[in-house]
């Protein structure tokens, strides 16, 4: 029997991360995903949650991050999962959020590029009342992780 | 919030070439890699002519992680250090990968192979 949708109520804290890692990878489990796909959720959700924490909320610890994990099914792609990260921080415009360029070797920017690269969709919009939201979702039948091809030259 | 099992352990010992051996033990995120950074930082400064970066025990990593280790290499590939990163587990490669950074850096399988290197 699949778990029930998810509800999360976390705070600003990288040593939060952790214990959702492990939260999300048990319900994942318990909802029948493979090992690559389960490890490709909990990744994006972690590079989410550091995203907020980082930017979002430029570090500031004990702030509010919402987290929910649902079943959903598409008409199309079939049964799926949808992981919404709503935060309460700083709104920035949708354009500026894209993964960065790959061919300049610099850190920083990487997260938004692999949460790409390992979910099905994920779009980032701005919350009423404030701060940002990002819907992620992930189809059975879709990929698991790898990079995009083809490469830049 | 954390439970205390969620650490890194960084571990340093030289070869007597002077090859530094960094050996990770844990989970490499937001609130670890500032620790691994600084550390990092801190041998850098000591400009030993090669590191190898040993991941076996790395058990997940993600882009805090990655944007670390390639600061890393950016500081040594200032004086004409090398870095080689060892054993990667297959999705702490697959994040290189996925960011399309592990043509960036020499990784092997093994800490010997590395010392070929």
């Amino acid at each position: 029997m699949s778990p029930r949708d998810l509800q999360l109520e976390l705070t600003s804290d990288p040593s939060e991360l952790a214990r959702v890692r492990e939260l999300l990878g048990d319900w994942c489990q318990a909802d029948g995903w493979d090992e690559q796909r389960r490890a490709d959720i909990v990744l994006a959700l972690d590079e989410a949650l550091t995203n907020v924490i980082r930017h979002g909320y430029e570090g500031r610890p004990g702030q509010r991050i919402d987290v929910t994990v649902q079943h959903v099914r598409d008409a199309v792609r079939g049964e799926g999962l949808e992981i919404t990260v709503r935060d309460y921080g700083r709104q920035v415009p949708i354009q500026s959020i894209c993964g960065r360029d790959l061919r300049d070797l610099q850190p920083g920017g990487l997260g938004v590029h692999i949460i790409h690269g390992v979910m099905d969709s994920a779009e980032y919009t701005h919350a009423p009342g404030g701060g940002m939201r990002l819907v992620m979702r992930k189809y059975r039948g879709g990929a698991a992780g790898r990079p995009a091809r083809p490469e830049p030259e | 919030m954390s439970d205390g099992r969620h650490n890194l352990d960084i571990a340093v010992s030289h070869d007597a070439d002077g090859t530094a051996v960094i050996r990770l033990d844990g989970e490499i995120d937001l609130r670890t890699s500032p620790m691994l950074h600084e550390r990092l930082i801190e041998l850098a400064a000591q400009r030993p002519p090669r590191f190898l970066l040993e991941l076996t025990q790395v058990s997940y990593m993600d882009s805090s992680g990655v944007g670390t280790i390639v600061d890393f290499k950016r500081r040594l590939e200032r004086y004409g250090g090398r870095l080689v990163l060892v054993g990667p587990q297959p999705r702490v490669r697959g994040v290189l990968e996925i960011t399309r950074l592990d043509r960036f850096f020499t990784i092997t399988a093994t800490i010997d192979e590395a010392r070929q290197r």
